[in-house]
C-alpha cells in the first residue's frame, strides 16, 4: 500500500466550530418487513473525514445511500449544507422527496463514488468527466475540459483522457471515477465501498487518491472495509451494528480501546 | 432482353419510373411509421417499466393486442375504420369531411404497429444497462429529462439496435400491405405495370431486386450506426 505509513501526521483535524456540512437524524429504513437502519444519527462537519464500519447488512451502505436519497429514508432528518431534504408520502405511503428539484440541486453538490465505479459506458473518461458539470451544473464545455484534464492528470490518467471505460482495469476506473466526483468540486464527497470490487493489487492506488483528498481537508463519508486505512485518513469512526451506531469516536479510540464486545470481535475478526 | 429493358426504362414508354416513385412512397412510409414507432416505443417502454399501474395495462392491452392481430387486418380496420371514425367525429362537432392522404393514413397505421414492437425491443434494451450507470446519473443530480437523453437512450442503443434493425427490414417490407388499401406504393407500382404490359415475371422480378437493394443499403447503414453505438464496447473478437 502507497503513502500509507505517513498518513497519520498530516492528517487534517477538524475545528468544532466548522459548519455541519452533512447532519443526519434518528434516520429509520425499512424495505418493506426489513428494518434496515433504526435510527442512526450521523454529523460531518467541513473538514471532517468520517468512516462508517460494520458488518455486512448493518446497513452502512444503505446509511450512505440516504445522504443522496439514493435510497429514500423512511422517516429520519438529512441535512446537507444546512438544508433539510424535504421529504413527503407517495401515492402507495412510500417517503420520496417533497421537490425534485431541491433534491437535484443537493447531489449536485454531492460527489459519489460507487463500489462498481458506475463509470458510464458509451463516454470516454474526459466526457465522463465533464458530463454532470457541463449539463447539470451549467459549466461552459472548454472551461469543463481543461478542468477535467487537471482532475484525470491528478488521479493519474492525463493520457487515458480518450479511452472508453470498458478498456481500463478496476482500479483506474475507480481512479477516474473519483475525478467525476472531483470535477462538480463537491461540499462532500460519499465513498461507497471504493476498494471492495477491485483486485487486491489495485486497492492501494486508489486508497493513496483518496488518502491525499483526506490530507487536504476534503470533506468526506467513507463507507469502507479496510480498517488500516480508515485508521489513518478518519477523524472520526462510526460502527454500525444491525442498524444502529454500536460504538463511534475518533479512530484511535475504536481501534486502539473499543468497549463494546461486539466492536472488539469486529476488529479481531477483520484484523 | 430489349424489350425488357425498355420495359424498364425510367421514361415513358418504360415503367422504370413508376416504380421508382412507388419506391420512394415505399421508404417515405417506412421512414415515418418506424419514426413515429421509436416514439412509441421509447413511451411505451417507459410507461410499462416505470408508469403506474393504470399505464402498464394499458400499454399492455395495446402490445398484445397488436401483436396478436395480422398485420393485414390491422391494416385494412385502423384504415377504413380510422378515417371513418375521424370524419364521424368531425361531422358529429360540426366540421366539414376531410379527405386524408394515403401518406399520413399510412404512417399513422403502420406506425402503431410498429409501436407495439419497438415497446417490448425499447423495453428489453433499457433493462440491459446496467443499473448502476442510471444510479450514478441520479446521484450527480440529472433531471429525468437530462438522463434519458444523456444516460438512458445512448446506453441503451447497443442493445436495441439488433431489434430494431429488424423492425425497419420489417416496415420496408409492411408498405407493401398498404397497396391493398391502394395507397401507391413500390408492390401497387409494380402490379399496375405488370397488369398493363403483362410481362409479370419482369416487373416482379424488378421489385424483388429493388426491395433487396433496399435491405442491402439498409444494413449498410445499420452496421455503422452499431459500430458507433458500441463505440464504448470491446468487440466480441477481442475477447475471445
Amino acid at each position: 500500500m502507497i503513502a500509507q505509513g505517513t498518513a497519520p501526521a498530516l492528517k487534517y483535524t477538524a475545528q468544532n466550530d466548522a459548519a455541519e456540512a452533512i447532519h443526519v437524524e434518528n434516520l429509520h429504513k425499512r424495505f418493506g418487513e426489513l428494518h434496515v437502519l433504526k435510527g442512526v444519527s450521523l454529523s460531518a462537519r467541513d473538514g471532517e473525514v468520517i468512516a462508517i464500519i460494520g458488518g455486512s447488512g448493518s446497513g452502512k451502505s444503505t446509511l450512505l445511500r440516504c445522504i443522496n436519497c439514493l435510497e429514500n429514508p423512511t422517516s429520519g432528518i438529512v441535512r446537507v449544507n444546512g438544508e433539510e431534504i424535504r421529504m413527503k408520502a407517495d401515492s402507495h405511503g412510500h417517503t420520496v422527496p417533497a421537490d425534485r428539484k431541491q433534491i437535484e440541486r443537493i447531489r449536485s453538490k454531492l460527489g459519489m463514488v460507487f463500489q462498481n465505479f458506475n463509470l458510464w459506458s458509451h463516454m470516454t473518461l474526459i466526457e465522463n468527466v465533464i458530463e454532470v458539470p457541463v449539463h447539470v451544473l451549467g459549466v461552459k464545455r472548454d472551461v469543463a475540459i481543461a478542468e477535467a484534464e487537471k482532475l484525470l492528470a491528478r488521479v493519474g490518467l492525463a493520457e487515458k483522457r480518450d479511452v472508453y471505460p470498458a478498456y481500463l482495469s478496476g482500479g483506474q476506473q475507480q481512479r477516474a471515477a473519483i475525478a467525476r466526483a472531483l470535477a462538480i468540486n463537491p461540499r462532500v464527497m460519499l465513498f461507497d465501498e471504493p476498494t471492495s470490487a477491485l483486485d487486491p493489487e489495485l486497492i492501494g492506488e486508489v486508497l493513496k487518491v483518496i488518502g491525499d483528498l483526506a490530507r487536504e481537508g476534503r470533506t468526506m463519508v467513507l463507507v469502507t472495509h479496510e480498517m488500516k486505512f480508515a485508521r489513518e485518513v478518519a477523524t472520526h469512526v462510526v460502527y454500525l451494528y444491525n442498524g444502529l451506531v454500536e460504538e463511534e469516536g475518533p479512530p484511535e479510540q475504536i481501534f486502539g480501546a473499543p468497549k463494546s464486545e461486539r466492536l472488539k470481535q469486529f476488529i479481531r475478526n477483520i484484523g | 432482353m430489349a424489350r425488357i429493358i425498355e420495359l424498364l426504362s425510367p421514361t415513358p414508354p418504360g415503367w422504370g419510373g413508376t416504380l421508382l416513385v412507388g419506391l420512394l412512397h415505399s421508404v417515405e412510409i417506412a421512414a415515418g411509421a418506424f419514426g413515429l414507432g421509436l416514439v412509441i416505443g421509447i413511451c411505451g417502454a417507459y410507461g410499462k417499466l416505470y408508469g403506474g399501474p393504470v399505464v402498464r395495462d394499458l400499454l399492455a392491452v395495446y402490445t398484445t393486442i397488436v401483436r396478436a392481430v395480422p398485420e393485414l387486418v390491422l391494416i385494412l380496420l385502423l384504415y377504413y375504420a380510422g378515417t371513418d371514425l375521424i370524419n364521424q367525429l368531425l361531422t358529429a362537432m360540426g366540421y366539414q369531411r376531410i379527405d386524408i392522404s394515403g401518406l399520413v393514413a399510412g404512417i399513422a397505421v403502420l406506425g402503431f404497429v410498429q409501436g407495439a414492437y419497438s415497446t417490448e425491443v425499447m423495453r428489453g434494451a433499457i433493462l440491459a444497462i446496467p443499473q448502476g450507470q442510471i444510479e450514478a446519473a441520479r446521484a450527480y443530480g440529472m433531471s429525468p429529462g437530462l438522463l434519458l437523453r444523456r444516460i438512458t437512450l445512448p446506453a441503451m442503443l447497443p442493445f436495441a439496435i439488433p431489434g430494431l434493425a429488424n423492425l425497419w427490414l420489417i416496415a420496408t417490407k409492411d408498405t407493401a400491405l398498404l397497396a391493398v388499401v391502394g395507397f401507391f406504393e413500390l408492390t401497387l407500382a409494380t402490379r399496375q405495370a405488370a397488369g398493363v404490359t403483362k410481362a409479370y415475371l419482369t416487373f416482379f422480378l424488378a421489385a424483388g431486386v429493388i426491395y433487396l437493394l433496399l435491405t442491402l443499403v439498409s444494413n449498410l447503414i445499420i452496421g455503422r450506426i452499431e459500430v458507433w453505438a458500441r463505440r464504448g464496447m470491446p468487440s466480441l473478437k477481442e475477447a475471445r
